[in-house]
C-alpha cells in the first residue's frame, strides 16, 4: 500500500483482474467499486449493511461492501455481479433468475444474486429453508421472494423449477 | 400453487384447422431481466455526466419553529462548493395538492422533513460537509403531534390560511342512512386505526438535472407519470413545459411514492441553474425514510347493520386523516376508501365523511392501494364482527350481499364482469375453509392455529380522474421485421413493457425478441397519464393492441397485393404472412415490408393509437363509472399464534383473484407475490413511528420489512372472467393483491385467539397486550 497526499494506494483482484486504485482511508469497498472501478452493478440499498444490495464474494466469503472500508482490501480477490457471466453467457443462477421471474424492479437482485452464488459456492444442494436463510440478509420490496427462492433451488437441483 | 386457466401455454385457434401456440398467457420472462441480472442495467444512481455535480439538501429535523435566520456563509466558502441556495434565492411557488408546499421553505416550519436549503458540490461528501456548516437559527413553536392536538381549543395553527387546522372536509352518500339503520336487526360499530407504512423501494429517491445552452432542462427522473410531471414542474421552476425533456432511467421500485413532485426535484433544478452543471440529487437510506411520504394514516369510525337472514342494510363512515405539515396526494385517498364501502358488497344505504387534519407530522402520498387498505381493513373486520353476530359463517354472508355481474353500485359504477363470488368460494375452498376452520378455543398456553378471510375491490380497467385518461402509442415495423413499439405507459419494475412487447407480438405474429418497447424519454413518449390506478396493462395494453392491429391489417392488405390472393385468407404467425385455413407460411413479413418500401408502394408501416376507455369521471357528487372495468378478489389467511410471545405467523394464504385474463402467467403471479409480502409487512411489522412530529425508525432494523424467512405458503387462483372491454380481456392487476392481506390476518387473529384487534400492525407486544387485556376483561 503505497501513500499520496491523504489517499492510499490499493491494489486488488476484480474478477479475475488486476486492479489499483487509491482511496482515502474512509472510502468504503462499495464506493470504490462503484466510482473508481465503475462497477455500478453493485448497489447502494441503505449503507448500513441492513439490505444486502451490495452483496460482493470477498475472498470466498459473502459480505456487504458498503461495511468493508477499500483499504482492507489491498491484496484481496473479489468476485462483484459482473464476474459472474461468462461472455454472453449468464451464470446459471442469473439465467434462473430470470426464468423464474425472480426480477422486477431489479435493483436487489445483483446483491441477491451474489448471496445465492455463495450459497451454492458452499452447499450446492441447499433445502428451501437453507435457501430462505441464506437471502434474509438480502431485503425485496417487489417479488416477495417466492420466485427468487424457486430460481436458487432450480439452481440446486439442476434445472429450473418451472419447466 | 394452482391455476384455473391456464396451465400450460395455451393455444387459440387461428382457423378451424390450425392450432398455433399464443403469447397470451404464456410464462414470458421480462424483457429486461437479463441487463438487471448481470448488473448491466444504468439506474439513476449509476449515471454520472460529465462535469456533474452533487446536491445535498438541509431538512428542518424539528416540527415547528419559526426561520429567523439562515447562515450559509461557512458552507459557500468551502472548497469544491459551487452553490448554496435558500428560499431567498427561488421563486416559492405552492404546489401540492393543498397549495401548501414550496421547495424550500421561507419562513415557517410545519414538520421535520421541511427542506431549508441546499448544496451542490464536487463530490457528495464536500455537499454533506457543507450542509452541516450552515448555521439556522429558529424559534420553535410547539408541536401538534396528534390529530387530538390540532383539534382541541386554542390549538396553535399550523397554516395560516387553515385557522381551525381543517384543510379538507370530503362527503358522499347514497341511499338514506336513517332507513338503513330502521331495517336493521343488528348493528354493531367500532374504531379502527391505520398506521404508515413506507415505500421502502430499494433504489433510494433521486434526480440529475442538467440545462443545456438553449435553456432545455433534460432531467433524469424516476416519475412514474411524467406528462403530468413535466406540466406540473413547469409551474414551479418557472420553466416552460415544452423546454422540459424527462428521461426515466430504470427504477429501483415505485409502488405509488413516484407520482408526486416532490421538494427534491425542483430543488435540484434549481441547484442546476445556480451552476450552469448537470447536478445530481440523490436520498441516503435515511433521507429516504425521513423525507419520503409515506402511506395515509388513518382513524375509521365505521358502524354497519343487517338483516337477520344477513342482507347488508347501511354503513356510516367517519374517517379522520393525519394530514401531516404539508399536503401530498394523501389526501386525496378517501376517494377511494370511499369506493370499497360503497361498492365491494350490495349495500343500500351508505354515508361517509371525512375530515383531514393538519399536525406536525411527517405527510402522506400515493401507495399502492391508495386508501383503500385501509377502507378494506375497517371493513372486512367489521364484517365478520356482524357474522359472528349474526350466527353466521363469513364466507356465507359475504356472499349472500356479494356484488354480482351486470350490477350498478351505490356509487354508478357498473360491474359489467364481477368474478367476486367465484373468488369467494374458491379462495376459501382452496384454504380448506369448512374443514380447517372452527371457533375460537379455549387454550390460554401454547400456539393456536385460525383462519380468516377477506375480499377486496379496486379499479381495473384505469380511473377517470382526469379529463383524459388515456394513452398513445406509435408502432413502426421496419424492414427487417423488428416492431418498436413507443408507448406512453412507463415500466417501473412491474413488466408493463413485457406485456406490451407480449401483446404487439401476439397481434403481429411476430417472435416476443422481435418487438422493441420504447417508454423512457418524454421526447418521443405520446401522452398518458401515468403508472397509477393499476391502469397499464389495461389502458396501455389497449392502445398497443389497436396500433398492432391496424399494423396487421396492413401487412395483410400488402401481402394480399403481392400474393395475388385475399387478405381474409391470409394470417400472420412466426415472422410469416401465411395461409389461414393451412398454416403454410407464403412470404416473411419483413420481405412484405421491403417490397412496401421498395416497390411500387413506396409506404411504410407506421401506426398511431389513443386509447380512451370507455369511462366517466365522477361527478361534483362522487358518482360515477369511473373505470372501464372492476377487479375483485378474496383471500383466506392461516395463521399461528404464540400465545405466550404474540408472535403472529402466516402459514399460508389462498388468494383468488378476477383478472379478466392472464396476459403473462410469471408476471401476474409476481404481482401478487409481492402486493402479499408488502400486505403481511403491513399487517405484521411495518409502521413509521412518529413521535411529537419526529421519525423514531430510519433503519430497515427499526423498519422491518418481510424478509425470505417470512414467505408464506402461497394458492394462487387467477379466474379470467374475460372483461369485453379489456385487451384480449384483461383487467389491471397491481393494486389488487395487498388489498385484503392485513383484514384476513386480522380475521384469522381472532379466529385463532378469540381476540379482536382493530389496529395495525400486529406486533408481538400489541398482539400479547390485547390478549391481556381480553382475558383480565373476562376474569372480572
Amino acid at each position: 500500500m503505497q501513500k499520496a497526499n491523504d489517499k492510499l494506494c490499493i491494489e486488488f483482484e476484480v474478477n479475475g483482474e488486476a486492479v489499483s486504485i487509491s482511496v482515502s482511508p474512509s472510502t468504503s469497498l462499495l464506493e470504490s467499486l462503484r466510482d473508481h472501478l465503475e462497477l455500478t452493478g453493485t448497489k447502494y440499498g441503505c449503507g448500513d449493511g441492513e439490505c444486502g444490495a451490495c452483496s460482493i464474494m470477498l475472498n470466498g466469503k459473502i459480505v456487504n461492501s458498503c461495511l468493508v472500508l477499500a483499504v482492507e482490501c489491498h491484496g484481496s480477490k473479489m468476485t462483484t455481479i459482473e464476474g459472474l457471466a461468462n461472455g454472453k453467457h449468464l451464470h446459471p443462477i442469473q439465467e434462473a433468475f430470470v426464468k423464474n421471474g425472480a426480477i422486477q424492479c431489479g435493483f436487489c437482485s445483483p446483491g441477491m444474486i451474489m448471496s445465492a452464488y455463495a450459497l451454492l459456492d458452499k452447499n450446492p444442494a441447499p433445502c428451501e429453508a437453507e435457501v430462505k436463510r441464506a437471502l434474509e440478509g438480502n431485503l425485496c420490496r417487489c417479488t416477495g421472494y417466492r420466485k427468487i427462492i424457486d430460481a436458487v433451488l432450480s439452481v440446486a437441483h439442476g434445472g429450473s423449477a418451472h419447466e | 400453487m394452482s391455476r384455473t386457466a391456464t396451465e400450460t401455454v395455451d393455444t387459440i385457434t387461428a382457423s378451424p384447422s390450425v392450432k398455433r401456440a399464443s403469447l397470451i398467457g404464456a410464462r414470458i420472462p421480462k424483457l429486461d431481466a437479463p441487463d438487471k441480472a448481470t448488473g448491466l442495467t444504468r439506474y439513476l444512481d449509476d449515471i454520472k455526466l460529465p462535469r456533474m455535480l452533487y446536491g445535498k439538501i438541509l431538512f428542518a429535523h424539528r416540527p415547528h419553529a419559526h426561520i429567523l435566520s439562515i447562515d450559509t456563509s461557512a458552507a459557500v466558502t468551502m472548497k469544491g462548493v459551487r452553490a448554496v441556495i435558500t428560499a431567498d434565492d427561488i421563486d416559492l411557488v405552492p404546489f401540492g395538492f393543498g397549495r401548501d408546499n414550496t421547495a424550500l421553505k421561507k419562513d415557517k416550519i410545519t414538520c421535520v422533513r421541511d427542506e431549508l436549503a441546499a448544496v451542490a458540490a464536487d463530490t457528495p461528501e464536500i455537499a454533506a460537509e457543507a450542509i452541516k456548516r450552515i448555521r439556522v437559527s429558529y424559534e420553535d413553536l410547539p408541536v401538534v403531534g396528534t390529530v387530538e392536538q390540532a383539534i382541541a381549543a386554542g390549538a396553535p395553527v399550523i397554516h395560516e390560511k387553515t385557522p381551525d387546522n381543517q384543510p379538507f372536509h370530503f362527503d358522499y352518500e347514497h341511499g338514506d342512512i336513517d332507513l338503513g339503520i330502521r331495517a336493521s336487526d343488528v348493528i354493531v360499530e367500532d374504531t379502527y386505526n391505520l398506521q404508515r407504512q413506507t415505500h421502502c423501494c430499494m433504489g433510494t429517491a433521486g434526480i440529475i438535472a442538467q440545462f443545456d445552452a438553449q435553456g432545455i432542462l433534460t432531467l433524469h427522473s424516476l416519475t412514474q407519470v411524467p406528462s403530468l410531471y413535466k406540466h406540473d414542474l413547469s409551474r414551479i421552476i418557472n420553466v416552460p413545459p415544452q423546454d422540459i425533456r424527462v428521461i426515466q432511467p430504470p427504477i429501483g421500485g415505485a409502488f405509488g411514492s413516484k407520482l408526486d413532485i416532490h421538494p427534491f426535484e425542483p430543488i435540484c433544478v434549481f441547484l442546476a441553474r445556480a451552476t450552469s452543471r448537470p447536478v445530481k440529487l440523490t436520498f441516503t437510506r435515511e433521507e429516504e425514510f425521513m423525507a419520503t411520504p409515506t402511506r395515509q394514516p388513518m382513524m375509521i369510525h365505521l358502524r354497519s347493520g343487517a338483516q337477520k337472514d344477513g342482507t347488508f342494510t347501511f354503513r356510516d363512515v367517519r374517517m379522520t386523516l393525519d394530514n401531516g405539515g404539508r399536503t401530498s396526494w394523501g389526501a386525496t385517498t378517501p376517494w377511494i376508501s370511499m369506493r370499497t364501502f360503497s361498492s365491494l358488497y350490495r349495500v343500500p344505504h351508505v354515508r361517509q365523511h371525512v375530515d383531514v387534519i393538519y399536525t406536525n407530522n411527517i405527510y402522506a402520498c400515493a401507495f399502492r392501494g391508495y386508501g383503500n387498505p385501509q377502507a378494506t381493513f375497517a371493513l372486512e373486520s367489521q364484517i365478520d364482527v356482524l357474522a359472528e353476530k349474526l350466527g353466521m359463517d363469513p364466507l356465507t354472508l359475504r356472499l349472500k350481499n356479494a356484488q354480482q355481474p351486470g350490477e350498478t353500485t351505490g356509487q354508478g359504477m357498473v360491474l359489467r364482469t364481477c368474478g367476486l363470488a367465484d373468488c369467494l368460494k374458491t379462495a376459501t375452498k382452496h384454504a380448506g375453509w369448512d374443514v380447517k376452520r372452527s371457533p375460537p378455543g379455549k387454550q390460554k398456553t401454547g400456539r393456536v392455529r385460525g383462519l380468516g378471510m377477506a375480499s377486496m375491490f379496486h379499479v381495473g380497467g384505469g380511473a377517470k380522474i382526469h379529463r383524459s385518461d388515456g394513452c398513445g402509442t406509435m408502432l413502426r415495423i421496419d424492414d427487417f421485421g423488428v416492431a418498436t413499439v413507443q408507448t406512453g405507459s412507463s415500466e417501473i419494475g412491474q413488466g408493463s413493457e413485457t406485456v406490451i412487447a407480449q401483446i404487439v407480438a401476439e397481434e403481429l405474429g411476430l417472435d416476443i425478441g422481435k418487438v422493441r418497447v420504447l417508454n423512457s424519454n418524454s421526447d418521443y413518449k405520446p401522452w398518458d397519464v401515468g403508472v397509477h390506478a393499476s391502469r397499464t396493462t389495461f389502458i396501455a395494453g389497449n392502445s398497443a393492441l389497436r396500433a398492432a392491429r391496424e399494423a396487421r391489417g396492413k401487412i395483410l392488405d400488402a401481402a394480399a397485393d403481392h400474393l395475388n390472393l385475399d387478405s381474409v385468407d391470409l394470417d400472420l404467425y412466426g415472422g410469416q404472412v401465411i395461409k389461414r385455413s393451412t398454416g403454410e407460411p407464403l412470404v416473411t413479413i419483413d420481405k412484405i415490408i421491403r417490397g412496401m418500401h421498395f416497390g411500387r408502394k413506396n409506404d411504410m408501416i407506421m401506426t398511431t393509437d389513443f386509447y380512451e376507455p370507455p369511462s366517466e369521471i365522477p361527478d361534483e357528487h362522487s358518482k360515477g363509472d369511473i373505470s372501464a372495468c372492476y377487479a375483485f378478489g378474496t383471500h383466506v389467511a392461516e395463521v399461528e399464534v404464540d400465545l405466550e410471545t404474540g408472535v403472529v405467523k402466516v402459514l399460508g394464504i389462498s388468494a383468488a383473484h378476477d383478472v379478466g385474463r392472464v396476459i403473462n402467467q410469471l408476471g401476474i403471479e409476481g404481482q401478487l407475490e409481492g402486493g402479499i409480502a408488502q400486505g403481511i409487512g403491513y399487517a405484521l411489522t411495518e409502521e413509521v413511528k412518529v413521535e411529537n412530529g419526529r421519525v423514531l425508525n430510519l433503519t430497515f432494523t427499526d423498519y422491518k420489512i418481510p424478509t425470505s424467512c417470512e414467505v408464506p405458503e402461497l394458492k394462487m387462483v387467477f379466474l379470467e372472467t374475460n372483461d369485453p372491454a379489456g385487451p384480449f380481456g384483461a383487467k389491471g392487476m397491481a393494486e389488487a393483491p395487498l388489498v385484503p392481506v392485513a383484514p384476513a390476518i386480522a380475521n384469522a387473529v381472532y379466529n385463532a385467539t378469540g381476540v379482536r384487534i382493530n389496529e395495525l400492525p400486529l406486533t408481538p407486544e400489541r398482539v400479547l397486550r390485547r390478549i391481556q387485556e381480553s382475558r383480565d376483561s373476562e376474569s372480572e
